[in-house]
């Protein structure tokens, strides 16, 4: 096995060819369905599975479905919107705004906000959550901050209490677990499996909403590294304005990239840390062939290895105790 | 006569209570917290806030790093070494 700044690609024709053959007979033999619906966001994930159902099922057999709500940005629906043209797969656009305004998603998630910031006021202000990030490697434990922008531009932050943090967090995951409800409501509907599009950042990290973008009957991409997706993303023929997209949550109301809310580091350095560490590579020489100090390479793999422990529950089927 | 506070004792009994359910078998003063998951992602939250709480401490952003906080002895070290105001009488 070696390791070097290119060890990480797949070679991407036989990956697809074999993600093809996997989905066919997954779908046909295990769950016995007639086609796949992929929730699309016009983001690089989804835009990849989406593209691959296409070429696995035939673009007559996959439903895209949209799901914007009134924090997402209208980039994402016009991107995802090219996505499905261009594979020629039919979508439909399913606005979830007044789904989770009636689990009181946004009331919930404000009270929490106003609780860390008074002056905060939903129709003037947007808000997002950070993580702290850990540019000097100093190994800084993951605690989350509180950010709002007023109209002006000026933004105050803070480290979020325990209370309130869990509470926005509660509350804006009912987007997530909206969207999984809506995607199964189609799937049953046309008796067609649901395929997830996490990625393996996501799955074994826990960058997803357990029940909510955790939920599917297959994750075709959840082994592969964000690097291997763009990699594929490329070979599909995903659009460009997609793969060039810098990756965001769009969660909260103001924009926010995966790197400031989780990450914490590009991509492109941290697959790679991460992929040498699994490969069974010692930091030293990690560092030496990625040109980065080892400072940083033991960070990183802390932090990974501190998130995968971290968040096992999220990847647990509930506990049968018989 | 000088009082030495073991916040390490402390806070143990607050993760014993809190996290185990009361059992604290497995929990000595060097266990590692995270890489036992006996700490994830909100009980450093929770933890944080119990010390700062409890304690009457502030933790600056910079102090919320792996070394302070890795295990019982560490926080005891970190707090040593932060309050440093032994109760005399």
């Amino acid at each position: 096995m070696d390791f070097s700044m290119n060890s990480i690609f797949l070679d991407a024709n036989d990956e697809t060819e074999r993600l093809i053959a996997a989905l066919k007979d997954a779908v046909a033999f295990k769950l016995k369905k007639r086609g796949a619906v992929v929730g699309v966001s016009g983001g690089i994930d989804s835009s990849v599975v989406l593209a691959l159902c296409a070429k696995t099922f035939g673009p007559e057999k996959v439903l895209a479905v949209m799901m914007p709500e009134k924090d997402s940005s209208p980039e994402s629906k016009e991107l995802a919107t090219a996505l499905c043209e261009k594979f020629k797969v039919p979508y439909i656009l399913e606005d979830i705004t007044d789904a989770v305004n009636g689990f009181g998603c946004y009331h919930r998630r404000d009270e929490a906000v106003k609780r860390v910031f008074p002056e905060y006021d939903p129709k003037t202000y947007k808000m997002k959550i950070v993580l702290n990030s850990d540019k000097e490697a100093k190994g800084k434990l993951n605690l989350f901050y509180l950010t709002i922008i007023a109209q002006d531009g000026t933004q105050k932050s803070q480290r979020i209490p325990l209370a309130e943090y869990l509470q926005i967090v509660a509350a804006s995951n009912f987007k997530q677990r909206s969207r999984t409800n809506m995607l199964y409501y189609h799937a049953e509907a046309k008796n067609y499996a649901v395929i997830g599009t996490g990625n393996k950042n996501e799955h074994e990290q826990g960058f997803f909403v357990k029940y909510g973008d955790g939920g599917a009957d297959i994750k075709p991409i959840a082994h592969l590294f964000k690097t291997q997706v763009y990699q594929l993303a490329e070979f599909l023929g995903v659009p460009e304005e997609i793969i060039k997209r810098t990756p965001t949550t769009d969660t909260y109301s103001a924009e926010q990239t995966q790197e400031e809310f989780f990450y914490k580091m590009p991509f492109k350095i941290m697959d790679r840390i991460w992929d040498g560490w699994e490969k069974g590579f010692s930091s030293d020489v990690i560092a030496k062939v990625l040109g980065i100090p080892l400072a940083q390479v033991d960070v990183t793999i802390n932090d990974i290895k501190q998130k995968i422990q971290t968040t096992e529950y999220l990847r647990q089927e509930p506990i049968s105790l018989g | 006569m000088k009082i030495e506070i073991q916040y390490s004792e402390i806070t143990k009994q607050f993760i014993i209570d809190n996290f185990l359910f009361g059992n604290g078998a497995k929990l000595d003063n060097d266990t590692p917290l995270f890489e036992k998951g006996i700490i994830d992602s909100t009980g450093v939250l929770e933890l944080v806030a119990f010390v700062e709480d409890n304690f009457k401490v502030t933790v600056a952003d910079e102090e919320l790093v792996l070394e302070n906080f890795s295990s019982l002895n560490a926080i005891e070290k970190f707090l040593q070494s932060k309050i440093n105001q032994p109760v005399t009488n």
